[in-house]
């Protein structure tokens, strides 16, 4: 195991980039702490597997280093940094039994026979896959050609960090769930670092412990899933984390305090001071129906069964409301309240209100 | 009772006779012959299973079929391996992609009876330009037209110039269908690149080799234009393949009934030879 470091990373896919759109990685400065499991968030094309493929050393950054412990290993090939990685889609080696398949990382490393029995025999067990260990990989299910690949990455003990590539993709949904908390458990149990890429936020904050949001090459927020779903420190992880995203309304800001439509609306706290595109954030979770406010008119209501969500337009903007119990009717004309503890405001993407502490 | 629209059967009718002029009235022929004997004016005597028990003994169907049965062997021990190593050589990406295509195609587009004008000229000893190079420059005594050897290495030579471009391109193509994550999950386990070709590129060629495999097989097993146009099946008849053989029976002494009898014989022999092989490859594909 060990700590992996990522000094000032830049990568592009291009011969000679000049201006920051050549780059598909911007500019990443990230400490991955020992034994973390960590997930890379973001939408397909932000980056997410550019990064990854730089840590296994499938590929080689443009720019910056990567160090393991302290140690560079910018230069070094995939099978000498002592890593496992899973893909996307399941990778087995078709002619090979289970067996065979799980022993190969091992054995192309010289282990003796008895320990690579010992190891395949555990990371079975570990996947339920004990008795398959005897049939041939090509005539699996997909989700059990998928639990080989990651028993493949798991099976050697000695790896520096164990990486994920939306390795659920191909998973039927009942099975995902199975897998996940499954890949949760062997975390725990094995305690090896492990980072995650997906572009689901279910699976992202399920496994992990802290979550890298990525977008268009640049970290945007890093943090427990908690922070992330809190307080967003940019629009884009409200928007992208959440179901339905935050809400984001056009503001104006006078003498510190926010308008959105010409009405007035009481932020968590104070504004840093600085000009420019202003929005306010606020969670359909702190979103309410009350007798004065916001006014706006009901367009959809979807139940989801737990609770309604109500989609109201407040002048051209739409806003999205969680409420409980009984919900309005499209049409109605009804009037939205927002928390205020929870209600951000954003300047050219970023935050810049602060939160007011409790004296 | 469900009804049965019969229309349907006009839709396969064109297939029938298609068939049926293709494969089956030829067919027939060939069989109605096999079993009479003739000599001319379209007189015809019942001659039973003669022809057939005439050619299995004889020493002449024998030493041919030996030598078939060589050359195809030969030809595919140097075309599979050899087709196999280029297409694992060739780019995967980039400007060479298509001049790597074409460059492999451009032999398998001259007809069958150029390539034998071409290399019959090509090593001509003291005319072509291999055969003058082989004998005057490097002073190695090479005569295809004289020795049977040498005869055997040029038609050799020349298959495998002609055809392993198609193991090549077959080859390639199921190349190209593996996914890059293969090679990369490959790397990260450290497989070295015998393990590499063993596990992941041959298991991925299976299918597409065994097609080629049966292809150049039947192909070969049914040449005759390329070695008859080169050597004629000499020097004396150590070049005489079946299909050679077959002519000379059939057009050359007019022995219609042997040769019809022959040629259902190599026919017999082909599909056995492919059927065998073909059901042995994808025996164990189902589980």
């Amino acid at each position: 195991m060990a700590k992996i470091t990522l000094q000032k990373l830049r990568h592009s896919y291009m011969a000679d980039p000049k201006a920051p759109e050549d780059y598909a990685l911007k500019e990443i400065d990230l400490d991955w702490q020992d034994g973390g499991a960590y997930a890379l968030l973001g939408p397909s094309g932000c980056g997410k597997s550019t990064l990854l493929n730089i840590i296994s050393g499938l590929l080689v950054p443009s720019e910056g280093r990567i160090l393991f412990d302290g140690r560079d290993v910018t230069a070094l090939p995939p099978d000498q940094r002592n890593i496992a990685q899973v893909f996307q889609f399941p990778v087995i080696y078709d002619t090979m039994t289970v067996y065979d398949n799980l022993a190969f990382p091992l054995r192309n490393r010289g282990v003796d026979e008895d320990r690579v029995r010992v190891r395949v025999a555990e990371i079975a067990a570990m996947l339920d896959v004990t008795e398959m260990l005897k049939l041939r990989a090509a005539g699996l299910s997909p989700d059990n050609k998928q639990k080989i690949s990651m028993g493949r990455g798991l099976v050697r003990d000695d790896v520096n960090v164990v990486m994920f590539d939306e390795p659920l993709t191909v998973i039927d949904p009942h099975l995902k769930w199975k897998l996940r908390s499954k890949l949760k458990e062997l975390h725990q149990r094995v305690r090896a670092t492990m980072i995650y890429v997906t572009h689901d936020q279910t699976e992202a904050l399920t496994f992990a412990d802290q979550v890298v949001v990525m977008q268009d090459g640049e970290i945007v927020q890093i943090g427990t899933p908690v922070e992330l779903f809190e307080r967003p420190a940019h629009t884009f992880v409200g928007h992208f984390i959440g179901s339905p995203g935050m809400n984001v309304l056009p503001a104006e800001l006078k003498d510190g305090r926010a308008f959105f439509d010409g009405h007035a609306v009481a932020l968590e706290g104070a504004v840093s001071a600085g000009t420019g595109r202003h929005e306010i954030g606020i969670r359909p979770e702190f979103v309410t129906l009350a007798a004065a406010g916001l006014p706006a008119v009901v367009r959809k209501v979807s139940d989801l069964g737990r609770h309604n969500v109500v989609e109201a337009l407040a002048g051209k903007t739409r806003i999205n409301a969680i409420v409980e119990g009984a919900a309005p009717s499209p049409g109605e004309a009804v009037h939205l309240a927002f928390r205020p503890d929870q209600t951000r405001l954003y300047r050219d993407g970023w935050i810049a209100s602060s939160q007011e502490r409790a004296a | 009772m469900r009804k049965v629209n019969h229309r349907g059967w006009f839709f396969v009718l064109p297939v029938l006779i298609l068939v049926a002029f293709n494969a089956l009235v030829p067919m027939m022929t060939v069989v109605n012959y096999s079993v009479q004997e003739t000599f001319g004016d379209n007189v015809f005597f019942w001659q039973g299973l003669d022809w057939f028990q005439q050619i299995l003994r004889s020493d002449r169907f024998h030493a041919a079929l030996g030598r078939q049965f060589l050359f195809t062997g030969m030809i595919l021990a140097i075309e599979v391996p050899l087709g196999v190593i280029i297409a694992l050589a060739m780019p995967r990406q980039g400007f060479w992609v298509p001049v790597c295509l074409v460059t492999m195609a451009l032999p398998m587009l001259i007809p069958w009876n150029v390539v034998g004008a071409m290399w019959n000229i090509f090593t001509l000893p003291d005319i072509g330009l291999l055969g003058y190079f082989l004998n005057h420059t490097l002073g190695i005594n090479y005569d295809m037209t004289q020795d049977p050897v040498a005869a055997w290495a040029t038609i050799i030579v020349m298959d495998v110039w002609h055809w392993t471009s198609l193991v090549v391109l077959l080859c390639y193509a199921g190349l190209v269908s593996i996914p890059d994550a293969y090679y990369q999950a490959a790397k990260i386990d450290g497989a070295s690149n015998w393990s590499v070709f063993r596990y992941i590129q041959l298991p991925k060629m299976k299918q597409v080799l065994t097609i080629a495999v049966l292809l150049r097989f039947m192909d070969s097993f049914n040449i005759y234009t390329e070695p008859f146009v080169l050597t004629g099946g000499g020097p004396g008849n150590s070049t005489t393949l079946l299909s050679i053989d077959l002519v000379k029976i059939a057009l050359g002494q007019f022995d219609l009934g042997p040769a019809a009898a022959m040629s259902l014989i190599y026919f017999a022999i082909t599909l056995l030879v492919s059927w065998l092989f073909y059901t042995l490859m994808t025996r164990n594909d189902i589980r």
